[in-house]
């Protein structure tokens, strides 16, 4: 009941239209990877998925900023069934991506933004390599590319009160690793699947 | 629901409600008969558009029936709406970010809250002079100066076009005083409103049916001289019919639906042009059909202020 209020509030506050470009919303074992500028991206991606979909889905976030305050926590652990982790450099004892592929399972989809934090420049980051890494460890999971406008505007980085822009969620066509690729390749690919999205939003 | 013991409002509704039939009937017909795939569309569109105003007339109906309040609360949310819709097309920076949470949530509520109670003096000027000078200093404070006179523009615009500019609209209920009409400004604001809406429909279908010289090729390409001529002169005909609804005698009607004709046009060439600007079709997707909020209001927001001001120095108001 809250997960339903709290995502009604989300869409109608961004004025968020999921739009799906290259893939339907179904209920198969996804990643969706998306270009990172505000604190509301997670939280906007998850409330544009259909709730069946949404009930499967986690967003991978940071625990130190989701932990910062009991209202945080609790929104990110009851509300969006966040996989919270430390964005310190991996140790073999403290590793995300085995917390990633634990959090996938069976049915499960991941949320991840692969530039690693809140970018502030137009263009998004180079990739960091933990996309590449669940690809190869998850082959049969689809990468689906996903485009967020304008929520940098809603809630830009630093700020606490949001501006009722409209915002939009554009989903791409799904990617796969292919056999043999190599790394920084394949991170490529992947961010300009992410930028050719914003194309197609005019 | 002091506004429906007036039978000639009740007559406004009955009348419009008719004409909303007429087009779900039409359409009904067209939809059967459309053959190829361009005229489904146009069919469609047409019937989307139909639907969406059963839902504003529904929505604009209750509010009057609710009362000025309802009616200047429908209008603020329209306007906010609208103000959305503009800014996320205007090209701003972090550094108007606080500005804009003024314009959202502090600018745009207290100048309805002054058309709300009446104060007319604040109501003229709160935006036009005190948020035109207190905005940009919060822009500059945040000390971005990159392009600075141009987002400072942009958001006065926005402000003057989505909140200032609709709100003369329920100003036509709140603030006008015509001797030997007082009480009745409802069937006013509801004249008003048909024929701006009028005038756009009739424009759209007249150019549809024998629009042939474009008037602004560059701009809008959908605006002919025969959408205009046609739909402006059916328009003034409709609004002239409808006299006993106004303050005006026939003639004064005729002159007033011909000025909102002028001004709803302009409207609607001008906000075409910041689309254009723009890159985009529609100011939104809120109203199937017919695009965002501006894309209905658009022709409102610049028949408003000129036919409130108009009536108040015509009428002695």
């Amino acid at each position: 009941m809250t997960k339903h209020l709290v995502a009604g509030a989300l869409r109608l506050f961004s004025g968020s239209v999921a739009r799906w470009h290259g893939c339907g919303p179904e209920l198969k074992q996804r990643v969706y990877f998306a270009n990172h500028t505000s604190n509301l991206d997670g939280p906007v991606l998850w409330a544009s998925l259909p709730p069946p979909v949404r009930m499967l889905t986690r967003m991978v976030a940071a625990k130190d900023y989701w932990s910062a305050s009991r209202l945080r926590m609790k929104l990110a652990c009851d509300v969006f069934n966040a996989l919270l982790i430390e964005r310190k450099k991996p140790t073999p004892d403290c590793n995300p991506l085995d917390d990633m592929v634990n959090a996938l399972g069976d049915r499960h989809s991941l949320i991840i933004f692969p530039e690693g934090g809140r970018q502030t420049t137009p263009e998004p980051q180079p990739f960091k390599g933990g996309l590449y890494h669940l690809a190869k460890k998850r082959p049969d999971v689809e990468l689906v590319p996903v485009w967020m406008e304008n929520l940098n505007r809603i809630l830009p980085k630093g700020e606490i009160l949001p501006v009722p822009m409209l915002g939009s969620v554009t989903f791409g066509a799904p990617l796969r690793l292919t056999e043999g690729e190599p790394k920084p390749e394949f991170l490529t690919r992947a961010r300009e699947a992410v930028m050719a999205l914003r194309m197609t939003n005019a | 629901m002091k506004a429906l013991s007036d039978p000639a409002l009740l007559y406004l509704l009955g009348g419009t409600l008719g004409l909303l039939i007429v087009a779900s009937l039409i359409g009904f017909v067209l939809a059967k008969k459309a053959v190829t795939d361009s005229a489904k569309v146009t069919v469609a569109n047409l019937n989307a558009r139909t639907n969406a105003w059963w839902l504003m007339v529904a929505v604009f109906a209750t509010a009057l029936i609710i009362g000025p309040l309802g009616t200047t609360l429908m209008f603020g949310f329209c306007s906010f709406m609208a103000l959305r819709e503009f800014i996320t097309l205007t090209p701003t920076k972090v550094g108007d970010h606080r500005t804009l949470f003024w314009v959202f949530f502090i600018v745009t509520p207290l100048h309805y809250y002054f058309l709300g109670t009446g104060w007319y003096g604040m109501f003229v000027i709160f935006i036009p002079v005190y948020a035109f000078l207190v905005l940009p200093v919060r822009s500059a404070l945040a000390g971005d100066c990159e392009r600075f006179l141009e987002r400072a523009a942009k958001t006065q615009w926005g402000l003057m076009v989505c909140v200032y500019c609709i709100s003369h609209a329920p100003a036509i209920l709140m603030l006008l005083k015509i001797p030997g009409f007082e009480g009745q400004n409802a069937k006013l604001l509801f004249w008003f409103v048909t024929v701006v809406e009028l005038s756009d429909v009739m424009q759209y279908v007249w150019g549809k049916t024998c629009g042939k010289h474009k008037i602004a090729p560059t701009v809008s390409p959908g605006k002919t001289w025969e959408g205009f001529l046609g739909g402006g002169a059916t328009t003034v005909g409709i609004g002239a019919a409808l006299w006993w609804a106004t303050p005006f005698s026939p003639l004064q009607a005729a002159a007033m639906a011909g000025l909102i004709v002028l001004m709803g046009f302009a409207g609607g060439l001008v906000m075409s042009a910041i689309k254009r600007d723009r890159g985009v079709k529609d100011w939104g997707g809120a109203i199937a059909g017919h695009g965002g909020f501006m894309d209905r209001l658009d022709s409102l927001s610049f028949a408003a202020p000129v036919f409130f001001h108009v009536t108040r120095y015509v009428m002695d108001a």
